[in-house]
C-alpha cells in the first residue's frame, strides 16, 4: 500500500506547480479565443513543395490582412486565420498565397461572422454555468448518504476547478508560447474533462463510504482512523483509476498520432485532462478530505501566527 | 437458473447479431418503415466534414426602411431551394432557423465558391413568349433571348389582388420605357402563352388575353399565399430581403474523406490497444471484457445508423474516447473480483459480487458524463453536439455492454473449470489487498 494522505503536502506542492504556471499565463492574457468566438475566417492549404510560415505571413500582409496569422501543419499544410472574408476576398488572399508559395490547393475554408461569434461566446458561457449547477446538483445528490456531504462535494468541486485551471492554463502557455487559439470544441473538452472529473473523484469517495461504514463495525482496537480509511480507500481506487485512464489515454493517443490536425488540440484538451483528472481525484481530492479531517489549515496558521507573535 | 442464464445469452446473441446486420457496410437494411423512416436505406449519415460541402448560414438584413415581414423567411427558403436545386445537388438541406435565419447545406459540392456565387446572386425574372404552350410550374425553362418579352428590371410594382370571384391574382405595373414596348406586344401576340421564370424555374404562364399597357393581372390556380410569394419574386425579381452571410464553412471532398480515414484508422488503432491491454492486464476476463467491446462496438454502429446520427469529425472522436471509457465498467468490476479473489472467496462468488458492488460506481459516476453530453448538446451546436450526442450513446451503451453482456459471458466462461484459476483472473500480488 502506498502512503498516499501522509504525503499530501507534496500533493498540493504538485498542484501548484502544475497549476501556477498556467494561472500566470492565463493571467497575462494567453488564452486566445479563436474565431468561434471573434468571428473571423480559417483558411486550410496544402502545397506541393515545402513552405515558410513567414512567406505566407508576408503574402497575407501585403494583401492587406496585417492581423493574420498563419500555422504551419503536417503535410505542408498551412492554416490562416484573418478576420471575416466573403468568398471573393478569400479566392483573391488564396490566389496571392499561392501565386508566391504555391502550387498548392485549398482544403477547407470557414468563416464565421461577428454576430454569430458573440452569440457562440454567450452559449458557451451559459453552457459552462448551466453544466457549473448541474454538476454541484449532482455532487450534492451522489453524496447525499454520505458522512459529511458537504465536505466531500466541496472536495469534489476543487478537484474539478483543479483539473479545468490546468488545462486553461496549458492552453494559455500554449498560447503564449506557439499561438494556439482556443474554439468551441476547446470548452467541450473542458466541460467534458469536469464530468469525467466529477466521476473519477465519486468512484473514490464512494469507496472512502463503503470502507468507513466497515470500519466503524469493527472493535476500537482494530478500527482505522479517518485518514487510514481514505488512504486504503485511494489505495484501492489506485488500479481503476489509473487503468480507466489509460486506456481511455490509449485511444486519444492514437488520436493524436493519427487523427489528423483538424481536432488535434480538442484532443490533446481532453488527454491532458483524463491525466489531471485521475491524479486531482487519487491524490487531490482524497488529501483535502484529509487535510479537513486533521484541521490542517487552521493547525498550519496557528502555527505560522505563533511565529509571528515571537518574532514580534 | 440456468435456464434463464440461456435465454439471456440467446437475447445478446440476438441483440449482436441484429446489431452487426445494421452496422456491416454495405447492408441490405430492413424492408420496414419506423417512424416515417426508411430503414432499407442504411448508410452512414456524414456530417460536411467527412464528406467535404459547403455549409452557410445567412441572416436576413432588411435596409433601415423594410421590415422582414411574415413570410419573407419562406420565400428567401423557396428562392434559395430553386436555385440550389439548379445546382443539382443530391441531398440538399435548407432551413429556417429562428426569425431571419437560413441554413443552406450542400453536402458533397466540389466547388463551394460557385455554389455561393449561384445561390447569392440576383435571381432573374424573365417573362417568355411559349407560343401556345403552357408550361407547369416548377419546370425548367432556359432563357432564350430572342423569346424574352421582359425582364425584372422593366417591372415597377407587383402585388395580390383579387379578381371578382374572389381568386387570387397577381398585378404588376410596368416601368413607362417597358410599357411602351409591352403594348405594342401584346397587341400583336393576342391569345398566345407568357410564361413567367424567375432562375429558370416556370412560375406561371398565362394567356394574352388583351393589349396590356402599363399595368395588368397574372391569374393561374394558386392560393393567395402563393400569388404573395410569386408577387415577392416578380417585385424584387430575386429574394425580398437581401441576404448576409453569417457563417460559411467548405470542406473538399478529398479533405473530408482523409479526415475519415484518419479517424477510422486511429479508431482501429485505439480500439486494439485496448483489446491488447485488457487481455494482458486481466487475462480471462480481459478477453471477455474484449469480446463484450466487439458486441459495444457492433451495438453503437447499429443505434448511429438506426437514428440515425450524422457523424462529424468530431462525433467520431467522440466515439472513439467511448471505446477507451466502455471499458472501464468492466474495470471497476474486474478490480473488485481481484479484490474478492485475494481475499479467498471461490471464483463463483467473487465475480458476482464484483459485479454487484462496482454497479452503484459504474451507475453515478455516468451519470455525471451523460449531464455534460446533455448541457453540450443544449448549448453547443455542429461539432460540439456531434460530440456529445456519439458519446451520450456510446456512454449508455457502455452500461449494456459491460455489465450484461460480460457478465453472462462470464458466467459462461467460468463453467469450463480450467478457466477458473485465480492467476487467470490476474489476481497476482499488486497493491491494496490488505484489510
Amino acid at each position: 500500500m502506498f502512503a498516499i494522505t501522509s504525503r499530501r503536502g507534496w500533493w498540493y506542492v504538485l498542484s501548484l506547480a502544475l497549476i501556477v504556471p498556467g494561472v500566470v499565463a492565463l493571467l497575462t492574457g494567453g488564452l486566445k479565443p479563436g474565431i468561434d468566438f471573434t468571428g473571423g475566417s480559417l483558411v486550410q492549404l496544402r502545397f506541393e513543395q515545402d513552405i515558410t510560415q513567414q512567406a505566407i505571413q508576408a503574402t497575407a500582409v501585403d494583401a492587406g490582412y496585417p492581423g493574420a496569422t498563419v500555422q504551419l501543419t503536417e503535410d505542408r499544410g498551412a492554416l490562416v486565420r484573418t478576420p471575416p472574408l466573403d468568398v471573393e476576398a478569400k479566392d483573391a488572399l488564396v490566389d496571392a498565397i499561392l501565386e508566391r508559395s504555391g502550387p498548392g490547393q485549398e482544403l477547407s475554408f470557414s468563416t464565421i461572422g461577428p454576430v454569430v461569434g458573440a452569440e457562440l461566446t454567450r452559449a458557451a458561457a451559459i453552457g459552462v454555468a448551466v453544466a457549473s449547477v448541474l454538476i454541484l446538483l449532482y455532487v450534492m445528490w451522489a453524496f447525499r448518504r454520505m458522512e459529511r456531504p458537504v465536505v466531500l462535494g466541496l472536495a469534489a468541486i476543487g478537484a474539478l476547478l483543479h483539473d479545468a485551471l490546468f488545462i486553461l492554463g496549458l492552453f494559455a502557455m500554449l498560447g503564449h508560447v506557439v499561438g494556439v487559439q482556443v474554439d468551441a470544441l476547446f470548452v467541450t473538452a473542458i466541460l467534458t474533462v469536469i464530468g469525467f472529473s466529477v466521476n473519477d473523484t465519486i468512484v473514490v469517495f464512494d469507496r472512502i463510504r463503503e470502507n468507513r461504514q466497515r470500519h466503524l463495525r469493527l472493535p476500537d482496537a482494530q478500527r482505522p482512523n479517518f485518514e487510514q480509511t481514505v488512504n486504503f480507500s485511494a489505495n484501492q481506487s489506485l488500479t481503476r483509476s489509473l487503468n480507466t485512464s489509460l486506456t481511455a489515454v490509449l485511444v486519444l493517443l492514437a488520436l493524436i498520432v493519427l487523427g489528423g490536425p483538424t481536432i488535434r488540440l480538442f484532443v490533446v484538451a481532453l488527454a491532458a485532462g483524463f491525466l489531471i483528472g485521475t491524479y486531482s481525484s487519487i491524490f487531490a481530492a482524497s488529501s483535502a478530505l484529509v487535510s479537513w479531517d486533521r484541521r490542517d489549515v487552521p493547525r498550519i496558521w496557528e502555527r505560522f501566527r505563533s511565529k509571528l507573535t515571537l518574532v514580534r | 437458473m440456468r435456464r434463464r442464464q440461456s435465454v439471456t445469452l440467446a437475447l445478446i446473441a440476438v441483440v449482436f447479431g441484429f446489431a452487426l446486420y445494421v452496422s456491416l457496410p454495405g447492408t441490405p437494411g430492413l424492408p420496414i418503415e419506423v417512424a416515417g423512416r426508411d430503414l432499407s436505406d442504411l448508410r452512414f449519415r456524414q456530417g460536411l466534414d467527412l464528406q467535404g460541402g459547403l455549409h452557410v448560414r445567412f441572416q436576413a438584413s432588411p435596409p433601415p426602411d423594410q421590415q422582414l415581414q411574415d413570410g419573407d423567411m419562406d420565400a428567401v427558403k423557396r428562392i434559395i431551394e430553386n436555385r440550389v436545386n439548379a445546382l443539382g445537388v443530391a441531398e440538399p438541406l435548407i432551413q429556417i432557423e429562428g426569425d431571419n435565419r437560413l441554413i443552406v447545406e450542400l453536402p458533397g459540392v466540389e466547388d463551394p465558391e460557385e455554389a455561393i456565387r449561384v445561390f447569392r446572386q440576383t435571381g432573374q425574372l424573365l417573362v417568355i413568349n411559349t407560343g401556345f404552350e403552357f408550361i407547369d410550374e416548377g419546370t425548367l425553362l432556359p432563357a432564350d433571348p430572342s423569346q424574352t418579352v421582359l425582364r425584372g428590371r422593366d417591372l415597377r410594382d407587383a402585388r395580390v389582388g383579387f379578381d371578382s370571384l374572389g381568386a387570387p391574382m397577381i398585378e404588376f405595373d410596368l416601368q413607362p420605357d417597358a410599357a411602351n414596348r409591352f403594348q405594342t406586344y401584346t397587341a400583336s401576340h393576342l391569345n398566345e402563352v407568357l410564361t413567367i421564370t424567375v432562375d429558370e424555374v416556370v412560375i406561371s404562364s398565362a394567356r394574352i388575353e388583351a393589349a396590356i399597357r402599363d399595368s395588368g393581372v397574372i391569374r393561374g390556380s394558386f392560393t393567395a399565399d402563393e400569388a404573395r410569394n410569386v408577387a415577392i419574386q416578380l417585385r424584387y425579381g430575386a429574394l425580398p430581403v437581401p441576404l448576409e452571410v453569417v457563417e460559411t464553412l467548405s470542406v473538399r471532398p478529398t479533405l473530408g474523406q482523409e479526415s475519415l480515414q484518419a479517424s477510422l484508422r486511429a479508431g482501429v488503432v485505439g480500439a486494439l490497444l485496448v483489446l491488447f491491454f485488457m487481455v494482458a492486464f486481466y487475462r480471462v476476463p480481459g478477453l471477455v471484457a474484449a469480446a463484450a467491446l466487439i458486441v459495444y462496438a457492433s451495438v453503437v454502429f447499429a443505434v448511429f445508423k438506426l437514428i440515425p446520427v450524422t457523424l462529424t469529425l468530431s462525433g467520431l472522436a467522440g466515439f472513439i474516447l467511448s471505446v477507451g471509457v466502455a471499458v472501464d465498467a468492466n474495470i471497476l468490476i474486474f478490480e473488485r473480483t481481484r479484490e474478492e479473489l485475494r481475499a479467498g472467496r471461490a471464483i463463483r462468488g467473487a465475480i458476482e459480487s464484483g459485479f454487484n458492488r462496482a454497479w452503484p460506481s459504474i451507475r453515478d459516476s455516468n451519470i455525471s458524463t451523460l449531464i455534460i453530453c446533455a448541457v453540450l448538446f443544449g448549448f453547443g451546436s455542429g461539432g460540439v453536439r456531434g460530440f456529445a450526442v456519439t458519446l451520450a450513446i456510446g456512454v449508455a451503451v457502455s452500461m449494456f455492454s459491460a455489465i450484461t453482456v460480460s457478465r453472462n459471458l462470464l458466467r459462461l466462461t467460468i463453467a469450463w473449470p480450467v478457466l477458473t484459476r485465480p492467476r487467470l483472473f490476474g489476481a497476482g500480488a499488486t497493491p491494496g489487498s490488505d484489510t
